[in-house]
Parts: structure tokens; sequence; C-alpha cells
């Protein structure tokens, strides 16, 4: 019981605590490939902590919807991230949702900041919403079916159980619909973190901005919330790339040495999806909005081949 | 004999609240108070009543007992079921129908409706618990009267006749299927009762028992509103008095799903796979074209009728799925499949009635049903509010609410399908998951848009401005089906067991031991994965809010207020806020190739061609099924029905003619031997 309460207060600290770094390091490694010099690593650290400290100018329009939403998405997306294997499979809630209910979880997070996206009436914050719910929902199917390959290739949808068995399968694991699934997850990854070429994250231009447009009206201490929820959503989502597919290293027992070594495997491999993600958007341009039904049409084919690949390989 | 008198209290309560209205007719208040009194305390009954049917045994009650006609009930766990859920939609309305009908004193005929309010429930209860297939006919056409008068009560609006008048075809075209359908079923065992019917219409020959469940599928389909015979539900729900909508989107559809479950699982056995393929696909279909209409409606109530679409699709996955199983030799998994389907049923009852009720609260109080006309609710009616983010959580299948719970055990069981052989079956039942994914992500849109524009912001118009919180009675209709929505979404583990002992005599096992745990449900053993709502709901509401809730409390910082940011100018007007129109329009032209936008712009110019006086805008979709679909066949028929006109003469002599050459010919016939 005892260890059961330290490990979910040691993984929501691990992601707290992960999530603003996860921000530095992308942002440093894509200054490193734009040959700029770039801000420190811990400067969403200074950020957060810089926000939470002002007063917040909030619009005279809203009602009490506006300042829940940031409280209710960050814990969906918190109770996501106990659901979700970090460093250790056996999670003590990991019978209390699957990867489906960890992806409408997500979606309960998105829900409440899109309604407050509407709530102090501005043109921006509509416009953000609208597009956040039309990429949600160009990227569901592909998620949904992403899922689909993988649970019948793992055999479940349940989090844990998937990487303790692909991590007990070791080399084997690898396999065509796997990969075919990954790439498909990818693409997902992109548009649910809000990266170049979906959304730009740096911007604040009203043609192109999305999830910026949505959080617009927020400032001080809420702003500082919903920023690390979008960056704890952000961790969360590489932390399912990584450990889904390639989840060697994770600590299966609760042993120090273990978990150590499996924090230390699972930094790294943090590091190495945040340079690839670095790489994607320093090579690519944001797409207009409506040329995105053919980014998520690609991962739609991706994952579907991935389901036919295994049913016609294994026959199910 | 506890039961007979619960059964026989509830009917005798309603026929009580529907004698009331009439004697009372003379005072408003006193015919309201009385008759939606009566309805309650009878669904009170009927609540217990199901409740101790569906936690012990089947009731039977024959009235006569001639052996082709033998009239009477009967109500096994799935009528008891059904009877559940249409006793605590009906509880929670009447009280909400105290305070909504007090719009129409004075105005309108109270006692009419209260009279036609009573009955409707009745002879939805009726519906789900004849025992005999003429009695149920019978009940059937009385629902579906009686519905029609209902919606047609606001009749001096020119849109509501067109409404009524739409229904009342097209339930009949439908009625008129299941007469078919009923009739082959008979035909074979010489009788209409269902008991009868249970064990012949199995032993039927194949294309027989394939005509049966496809004039079945039409027939209920119609009613329960799958695509394309949907076009006549996002007329009538809107026309109807808003409680009353709120009953026949909430229930009165859910009756055909009753019946369709009953027909092709009680009756034929689960039938062949390519049933629940048909099903599976026409399901799929009206989930997503159900959602994309309703995306694109701002007409508060139509844009619910068309989510009903989209709901009676979801629920409608679950059989066809479990169908699928059921043909190829899984029971269990037709059981789960049916488990979620059931559970979704419930699940639309309730949230879909509260949101009607919420629809009608607002409607209530600013007089129009356009969602670009509200705005800025949440402050003027905070309950109301608040009880429709629940419905509108609920219904967009978020965790930890009940339509998340029914959403995940329909992606489980589609997940299910890797234990079937054929792989094309397999691929599609796993595909038509990822159109499940979009609906419920479109829904998750649509009810931003819903929610957003009309509770949020600024008002938009006068009406919204002068909005007030409706009455109390109102307000405790709402609270009690938001409390189910709660009830049914951290509960789950129970209510799967419950609805377990419905499944389990159609398919013939029990699943509730292996997918009910505590707190919390899985799937099928040889698929391991759970959730548990319960500790969601723990860990979202309680747990882990309160560190954030505490530092927010505790820290320095002010909170100061002021203009919304606007680029520097001043804008904190209505006119800058986002429309229910501009949310939708990405979605609009993503999928412009199904709703066909087309849009006209006026600008008119004060002096000079810079600048503009006014500029006015239009957008509106093709309604393509009445174009297309419908169209043709209402053509075809009036041009037959203008050229039979040439043999109507309008003489005596000619039809005496007629009469004769019919008798001449069927006279040949028999004496030819025929």
């Amino acid at each position: 019981m005892i260890s059961q309460i330290v490990l979910v207060l040691l993984q929501l600290l691990v992601i707290i605590a992960l999530a603003p770094l996860l921000s530095g390091i992308i942002k440093k490694i894509k200054a490193f490939f734009q040959v700029r010099k770039g801000p420190s690593i811990f400067q969403p650290y200074y950020d957060i902590a810089k926000l939470l400290q002002k007063d917040s100018v909030v619009s005279k329009n809203v009602s009490w919807l506006f300042h829940a939403a940031p409280i209710i998405s960050l814990v969906a997306v918190l109770t996501a991230g106990l659901l979700i294997p970090i460093f250790i499979t056996e999670l003590p809630f990991g019978f209390a949702g699957d990867l489906i209910a960890v992806v409408y979880l997500f979606a309960l997070a998105r829900f409440f900041i899109a309604l407050a996206s509407l709530d102090a009436g501005s043109s921006f914050g509509g416009m953000g919403g609208s597009r956040e719910m039309f990429v949600a929902s160009l990227v569901e199917p592909a998620l949904m079916l992403s899922i689909f390959a993988i649970a019948l290739n793992v055999g479940s949808t349940n989090l844990s159980y998937i990487s303790q068995t692909v991590s007990a399968m070791g080399i084997n694991a690898v396999s065509p619909y796997q990969i075919l699934a990954f790439v498909a997850l990818f693409i997902i990854a992109i548009a649910e973190t809000g990266r170049i070429p979906v959304d730009n994250p740096a911007t604040h231009l009203e043609l192109t901005m999305i999830h910026e447009a949505m959080i617009l009206e927020y400032s001080g201490k809420q702003l500082a919330i919903v920023e690390l929820g979008a960056m704890i959503k952000q961790l969360l989502v590489f932390s399912l790339l990584a450990n889904i597919f390639f989840p060697w290293g994770i600590a299966s027992g609760l042993s120090a040495s273990a978990v150590i070594i499996a924090l230390l495997v699972y930094f790294a491999k943090l590091v190495v999806l945040g340079a690839v993600m670095a790489m994607v958007e320093t090579s690519t341009a944001k797409w207009r909005l409506f040329r995105l039904p053919e980014l998520l049409s690609i991962s739609l084919m991706f994952s579907f081949l991935a389901l036919v690949s295994f049913i016609i390989v294994k026959g199910g | 004999m506890m039961d007979t008198y619960l059964f026989f209290g509830m009917i005798l309560f309603y026929l009580i609240g529907a004698g009331l209205a009439l004697i009372l007719n003379r005072n408003d208040r006193i015919c309201t108070y009385a008759s939606f009194l009566s309805a309650s305390l009878a669904s009170v009954s009927g609540i217990i009543f199901s409740g101790s049917i569906l936690l012990g045994n089947n009731f039977s009650f024959i009235l006569s007992g001639s052996p082709i006609l033998n009239f009477g009930f009967f109500v096994d766990k799935l009528s008891a079921f059904f009877i559940f859920a249409i006793s605590i939609t009906a509880f929670a309305v009447s009280i909400y129908s105290t305070g909504y009908v007090r719009e129409y004193f004075g105005k309108k005929n109270i006692g009419y409706l209260c009279l036609l309010y009573n009955i409707f429930i009745l002879s939805m209860i009726l519906v789900v618990s004849a025992n005999n297939a003429v009695m149920f006919l019978i009940v059937w056409e009385l629902m579906s009267v009686i519905s029609y008068f209902l919606v047609v009560f606001e009749h001096e609006k020119p849109q509501t006749l067109k409404a009524g008048f739409i229904y009342i075809v097209m339930t009949h075209i439908g009625t008129g299927f299941i007469i078919l359908s009923f009739l082959i079923m008979a035909g074979s065992g010489g009788s209409f009762s269902f008991e009868t019917l249970r064990s012949t219409a199995m032993t039927m020959p194949p294309y027989l028992k394939d005509l049966a469940f496809l004039f079945a599928l039409i027939g209920f389909g119609t009613k329960a509103g799958i695509v394309p015979l949907h076009i006549w539900l996002p007329y009538a729900h809107p026309a109807a008095p808003s409680n009353v909508s709120a009953l026949m989107s909430g229930v009165m559809i859910k009756t055909a799903i009753y019946m369709l479950i009953r027909v092709s699982f009680d009756f034929l056995g689960g039938g062949v796979w390519w049933w629940g393929m048909l099903l599976l696909i026409v399901a799929s279909v009206s989930a997503l074209i159900g959602v994309m209409y309703a995306l694109m409606e701002h007409d508060m109530k139509r844009l619910l009728a068309f989510h009903s679409v989209e709901n009676i699709g979801i629920i409608l996955i679950g059989v066809g799925v479990a169908m699928i199983f059921m043909s190829s030799g899984h029971p269990d998994l037709a059981a789960f499949g049916l488990i979620a389907a059931l559970y979704h049923t419930i699940n639309h009852a309730v949230f879909k009635s509260l949101l009607f009720m919420g629809a009608g609260s607002v409607i209530y109080t600013t007089h129009t049903k356009n969602i670009e006309e509200y705005g800025g609710l949440i402050k003027r009616m905070p309950w109301t509010a608040f009880f429709f983010l629940i419905g509108a959580i609920s219904i967009s299948a978020l965790p930890p609410f009940n339509g998340f719970v029914s959403e995940w055990l329909t992606l489980q069981a589609q997940l299910l399908s890797i234990n079937l052989t054929d792989n094309i079956i397999k691929i599609a039942v796993l595909f038509s998951g990822a159109g499940l994914a979009l609906t419920g992500a479109l829904a998750a849109a649509c009810f931003v848009k819903a929610f957003g524009i009309s509770f949020l912001a600024l008002p938009r118009s006068t009406h919204a401005e002068h909005a007030k919180e409706v009455p109390v009675p109102m307000l405790v209709g709402m609270a009690i089906l938001s409390l189910m929505c709660i009830v049914l979404g951290v509960l789950p583990f129970y209510v799967v067991r419950i609805i377990d002992s419905v499944s389990a005599p159609l398919v013939g096992t029990s699943i509730s031991s292996k997918i009910s745990f505590d707190l919390t449900i899985g799937t099928l053993s040889s698929f391991p994965a759970s959730i548990s709502t319960t500790w969601i709901a723990l860990l979202v509401f309680v747990v882990l809010p309160l560190p954030v809730i505490i530092y927010m409390l505790m820290s320095r910082t002010k909170t100061v207020k002021y203009e919304t940011w606007g680029c520097g100018q001043p804008v904190s007007t209505a006119r800058n806020e986002y429309t229910a129109t501009a949310f939708s329009k990405p979605i609009r032209m993503w999928l412009g190739g199904i709703f066909r936008p087309h849009r006209e712009i006026q600008t008119a110019y004060s002096d000079s061609p810079f600048f503009k006086d006014r500029v006015i805008f239009e957008s509106e979709i093709e309604p393509v099924f009445e174009r297309y679909l419908y169209r043709p066949v209402t053509w075809v028929v009036l041009t037959v029905s203008r050229l039979m006109r040439v043999i109507q003469t309008g003489y005596i002599q000619t039809y005496l003619l007629y009469i004769l050459i019919t008798l001449v010919i069927a006279l040949i016939f028999v004496g030819s031997g025929g």
C-alpha cells in the first residue's frame, strides 16, 4: 500500500518535473538546427515560475468555466499520466484506464480548454477553439485505428500490459505492422502536441495559430497552469510513443536500481524523440489548415495498413 | 403478486393522469399539477416494477385465453430494462413539465396536452410489454398517432404542420413494413403470440427469415431514425413541445431498438453474418451522417435531433457486432456487444432527455431556437447551464461520465472481432471503429459549439440578454437526469451486471463474472483491458485538483478584470464574438463533398466603393437525402397517382363495372383451379 502511494507520487513528480525540461530541450535542439544559440533548456521553468508570480488580467465577460477549465484540463492530463507507464510497468492505477481511456482523457482536457476559448467573447479564441476541434476530429479515426493495430499485435489495450509484453519480447517485437503503426502514431503525435506542420507553438500570428489562439485570454497563474498542462500532455504523448513501441529498459519490479536505470533510459528516449521532432519541425514549413486532412489521411493509411497486414500475416 | 399491483398501478396512474387532465381542464394550474403528478407517480411505480423484474423473475399476465389472440402482457428482463429507461426519463420529464407547460397557460389547451402526454407514456410502456403481435401493433399505432398529435400541438405554426405530415407518412411506411415482418413470422406458426413466434420463427426457411429481418429493419429503422429513413426526425422532434421532444428523442425511438433486438435475437435467433454486417454498415453511416448534420445545425432542437440519429447509430453498431458474433458461434462475445448497445441505450435516454430539457429551458426563457441568438446564458441561468454541461460532456463520451463507458464498451466489442475467422469481416468491423472514433470527436466539436456559443461570452440578442433562470421544477427534472448521468458513469461495474442479466437469455450465456470486478469493468479474458471510471472520477474531481486549488487560493497574486483583448481596440460587444456558423466552418469545408454548401454575399455600399455599408451573408447546406432520394420517390408516387385518376370517373356505374370485372376474373381464376 505504502509503496503504491510512493509510486504514484513519484510518477506524478517525474511527469511534472520533466515536462518543462522536454520543451526546453526541443527548443534548444531546434535552435541548434537553425544555427542559433537558443534559450537555456531550463527556460520553461523560469517562464512558469515567472507566470505564477504575476497578477492575472481576466476578461470581464468570462464565467466560472474560464477559471475552472485550466484546472480540469491539467488534472485530466495528470490522471492520464497515472495510466501511462513512465519508468515502471506495474502501475498502481493501471487498472483504471487503458489506451482508449487515455485518449478520451486528453479529449476531456481539450474540451474544456476549447470551451474556455469561447468564454471571453473574442474572435481569436473562437478561431482557435474551432480549429482545435477540427484537428482533433481529423486525428481521432487514425488514432483509433493505430490503437487497434497495437492492441491486436500485442493483445491488449492496457498500457502496462503492452509495455510489459513488448519489453519481454525484446527485439522480436519489431515487426512491419509495429513500424507502420509507429509512423502513424508519430504523425498523430505531431498533431496532438501542436507542432509544425500542424500548428506552430512559437507563433502569435492570427492566421496560423491554433493552440495559442485558444489560450490568448489567459494570463498569470492561470496561463502557467494551461502551459504546464500542454507541456505535460506533450511529455505523455512522447511517453506513449516510447513505451508502447520500444519500452526496453523499463522497470518491471519495484527495485531502486531498476527504477534508476529505467528513469535514465526513459530520459534518453525522450531526448531522442525530441530531437526527431525538432528535425521535423525545422525541415518542414507549417501547412495550410485545409491541407491537414491530407497529412492525417497519410496517418490513417499507415494505421490501416498496419491493421490489414497484421490480419493477413497472422490471420488474427 | 407485488409485481402485478405495481404494473397495473402504473397503468392506472397514467390513466388517472389522463382522466384528471380531462376533468380539470378548466383550471390550467391545477390541471398541470394533478396530471403530471399522476404521471410521475406512475413512473415511480414503473421504476420499482422494472427494478423488481430486473433483479427477480419475469412477469406475465394474460387478458384473454383465445389461442390465436391471447392478449396480455409479458415482461421479461429485456422489457423491464426498457420500462426502466422509459420510467426514469418520464419521472424526470414529468417533474420538469409542471414548470415547462406554464409557457402555454392561457394560450393553448393544457388539458389536451396533459391527456396526450399521459397516454403517450402509457403507450410506450405497453409497446415494450405486449406479448402478442396484434396487440403490439395496436399499441405501436397508438404511440405513433399520439406522438403525431403531440408533434402538431403548436399547429398554428406552418412548419409544425409540415413536420407532422412528414412524421405521420414516414411512421406509417415503417408500420407497413413491421406488419409485413410479423405476417411472415406468424405465417409459419399460425399464431401472433410472441411465445409461439419464439419457437416457430427460428425454424422458418432461411429466405423467409431474411425477409422478416429486412422488413423489421426497415420498419423499426424508420422509427429509430437510421439513415436514410431518418428525415422525419429532425422535423418532428423540434416541432413538439420540449418536454415531449425529450421523451420522443430519449425513449420513443428506443422502443424500435427494443423490438429490433427482440425480433432479431429472441425470435430469429441472431441470424446470419450478413444481417449483422448490414446493420453495422447502416449504423456506422447513421452515426457519421447524424453527427455531421448536427454540426451544421443552428437550431438547438434540430441539432439535438440529429444527435439522436448519431446515437441510434452507435447503439446499433453494438447490436450489429453482437449479431456478427452470434452467427459465428461466439455467444459470449455477442453478449459483450449487446451489453455495449443496451448500456448506450439507457445512457442516451438519460443524457438526450437531459439535453432536450436544457434546450427547452433556454427556449422557455428566450423564445428562440436559434443558437446564434443565445450567448452569455451561463450567468443568467447558471443551473440550466451546469446541467446542460453535464449532458454535453456525457454525450461527447468524455470520462468519467456515462457516454464514455458505453463508447468504450462498443470500441472494445469491435476490437473483439479479432476472434472471428473471416478476415474481411474482421477488417470491416475494425474499420467501423475508426468511424466511431470520428463520430465521437465530431460530437465533442459539436457540443463545444452548442454549449460555447449558447451559454458562454456575451448575449448575442435582446432575447438572451433578458433571459432568466427557469422555475424550480424544471431544474429538479434536469438535476435528476444529471445525477443519473454521473451514477451510470461512475458505477459501471454494477450497471454492467444488471445489463448482463438482460442479455443473457437472448444469447444464452452470462459474462458478468468475466467483465465486472470491484469498481472496474474489463473485457473478456482473451483480451485483457479494463477501465474504472470510479477511480477516474475520484482522481479528476477529488484528489488531484486539491493541490492546484489550494495553491490558487494561497497565492498572493491579484486578478484584475479588464476588457477582452481586441488588438488594442475596445471590442467587448457581441458582434465581435465567434458565431456557430464560423465555428463549424473548417469542418464544413473539409466535408464539403457531403454538405455541398453554397453561400451568397450581398454587399451594399454607401457613397464610395471603399466603404461597405452592410454585408448580408447567407450560407446553407444542401439537404442531400431529401433532394436526391425522397424527391424522386415522391415524384414517382405523385405521377402514378395522377395516372390512376383516369379510372376514377366519379360515376357509380363505372365502379360497379369494376367490381363485376374483378368478380369475373376471380371466378375464372378459382374455376381454373388456381
